[in-house]
């Protein structure tokens, strides 16, 4: 697992040399911002109706900011992952690098393993840019912080398993929009699956609805710690890294 | 130090390498000719277990390539044709993540960066992006990158493609320079290339191997028996071609004569000798003695150009010239390229 952590090093080192990285932390930044500031400005101004109405009722910030913020943003993984996961092979393909890689005393798991695995991380800090605002939260408010962990957590494993999903998509093609475009397009399917349980409640629609990402976040967004949910995505994970081993594999057999 | 035997590599339509048989010895330096398309990288991607093999087997320092590929890939440093490089990396970043890759750490590895930069002549710009680098210095790193961890043996895929021919002659004096602790295989369409740094051809083409030998043997061999170039010219009066050819045909040990060109007044002659016969000192004698003049005599020997056109011209199956032995004679004859 040593050449696991030198080449995700490797990827952390040329995701923040390039601009891409410091891009995506700008934006997630600028974007989580405004939610905040939103969900922060309704919170304020309903505590100062009430003061004013005289009706006072509990407050509650983590059901108020914390857990609907949370919720709503988990969706910008949407947006972020497919920007992330799209150079990771296509890149290498593109340039030759892929040959490096694939004649070094590596294993190919290893190689897969170190690339998403610094996507994941690049995804973490992404997050802990957005974080900080809950740092005025702490400040000024006494937030049970358990849940909140909580849900970070589920907002990690969902975009673990996009990020294994992205890692496969960007195997087949040299081209980085196409990988990008499709796993994307793959990711937003996943995400509105579960619209089907709408209409529908027939075994298919379960199926559909059961593989849908965001029905597992649920749990974990309420501060639930849901062993069920967890299994999903880590099986989602497994299927995405293990289409990865194969594809490489063929690409060896094939190139 | 690699053994091959029987290599072939299928692809859905096409057969890129066909039942492809050699060994090379330990330190020496072997170039692997053909024209574009014949196979050359693909052999050499089995041997860098980029892919394996559809048949056949291969062995680097004596572990397989497909069973023991992890074994192989220790062993090896491999230059593809376009140099590997990360382009947003400085040179001795990139320089210390590959022989990381390939298991150096510590002490061992920052000894091996500082040698590479210095023996490849790059650490003039080890803090510059390698996307900013000109042609021939990616080459280097590339080349440096091969080496970093020592390999017992190098595949090179045509190192000297794209470069100036200074940078050209700079990076086949640092090839020929490793050779001896390392066993080269360089890839090559450039002959001179190969006349120049290798001791040892394997001319491929079509997927086929269709010649292995020494430059020198190869050279040999394709030539035969001696042969030469005259140009007479008539020293007064005019000149008739016909009595210079029958005075030449008297000759003892000349074996054919053959009217190559014909000016107004001079003409040129093909002197074919049989095996073992040194004519040139008869044929200038006869020429003056008779009352021509002798304006030229050179031996026609094929360069390599020539015995690479002949074997993978269209023609080339009924000349194969490696399917007989080389003739004795031509064996102590002195090196022409040193």
């Amino acid at each position: 697992m040593r050449s696991a952590w030198i080449i995700c090093r490797r990827e952390l080192d040329s995701y923040f040399s390039s601009p891409i990285a410091w891009l995506l932390l700008t934006l997630y930044s600028v974007i989580f911002g405004f939610f905040f500031w939103n969900y922060l400005g309704d919170f304020v101004i309903e505590g100062i109706e009430m003061q004013m109405s005289g009706q006072m009722q509990p407050m509650n910030v983590n059901e108020q900011i914390i857990r609907p913020l949370l919720a709503n943003t988990s969706f910008l993984g949407l947006f972020f992952i497919p920007l992330i996961t799209m150079r990771l092979f296509a890149e290498e393909k593109r340039n030759g690098t892929i040959e490096l890689l694939a004649t070094s005393p590596v294993r190919d798991i290893e190689i897969i393993l170190g690339k998403w695995f610094a996507a994941i991380l690049l995804y973490c800090m992404i997050l802990a840019f957005g974080g900080i605002n809950f740092a005025f939260v702490f400040r000024y408010g006494h937030p049970d912080w358990k849940p909140m962990l909580i849900a970070y957590l589920g907002i990690v494993l969902q975009a673990a398993a996009l990020l294994a999903v992205g890692t496969f998509i960007s195997t087949l093609t040299k081209n980085q929009i196409i990988a990008g475009a499709s796993t994307f397009a793959a990711c937003l399917l996943l995400w509105v699956f579960s619209w089907v349980s709408g209409y529908d409640s027939s075994s298919w629609a379960q199926v559909l609805s059961y593989l849908s990402v965001p029905v597992h976040y649920e749990s974990f967004g309420r501060g639930v710690l849901s062993s069920k949910d967890a299994i999903y995505y880590l099986s989602v994970i497994f299927l995405g890294l293990f289409f990865t081993a194969r594809s490489m594999e063929s690409l060896r057999w094939r190139s | 130090m690699i053994t091959v035997k029987d290599l072939t590599k299928r692809y859905a339509r096409t057969t890129a390498v066909d039942h492809i048989s050699f060994s090379v010895a330990k330190g020496q330096i072997v170039g692997f000719l053909g024209p574009n398309g014949a196979g050359k990288t693909t052999t050499m991607r089995m041997l860098t277990c980029f892919f394996p093999p559809t048949a056949g087997t291969a062995t680097v320092a004596g572990f397989d390539v497909f069973e023991q590929s992890l074994e192989v890939r220790k062993r090896i440093g491999y230059l593809p044709e376009a140099p590997p490089l990360y382009l947003e990396m400085e040179t001795i970043e990139y320089l210390r993540f590959v022989g990381r890759l390939k298991g150096l750490s510590g002490p061992d590895l920052e000894k091996r960066v500082t040698y590479v930069l210095d023996r490849c002549a790059i650490a003039d710009v080890k803090n510059k992006l390698l996307g900013k680098l000109s042609k021939g210095y990616r080459q280097r790193v590339g080349l440096a990158q091969a080496i970093i961890h020592n390999p017992d043996v190098l595949i090179l895929d045509e190192p000297t493609a794209g470069l100036d021919p200074k940078q050209i002659n700079e990076t086949r004096d640092l090839i020929k320079s490793l050779a001896g602790d390392h066993t080269i295989i360089l890839s090559t369409h450039i002959l001179p290339e190969v006349e120049q740094t290798c001791e040892q051809v394997l001319i491929i083409n079509k997927g086929k191997l269709v010649a292995t030998d020494s430059v020198h043997n190869l050279q040999a061999r394709a030539r035969g028996a001696e042969s030469v170039l005259l140009e007479v010219a008539a020293r007064t009066g005019t000149f008739a071609t016909s009595p210079v050819q029958a005075r030449l045909e008297k000759i003892a040990g000349v074996s054919r004569v053959a009217l190559k060109e014909e000016f107004q007044d001079s003409a040129v002659f093909e002197i074919e000798a049989s095996k073992g016969q040194l004519v040139r000192g008869d044929l200038a004698r006869a020429i003056v003695e008779s009352g021509w003049d002798l304006n030229e005599l050179r031996p026609s020997a094929m360069s390599l150009e020539e015995i690479f056109l002949q074997l993978t011209g269209s023609d080339s199956a009924a000349t194969v010239p490696s399917a007989e032995p080389p003739p004795p004679a031509q064996a102590p004859a002195p090196e022409a390229h040193a």
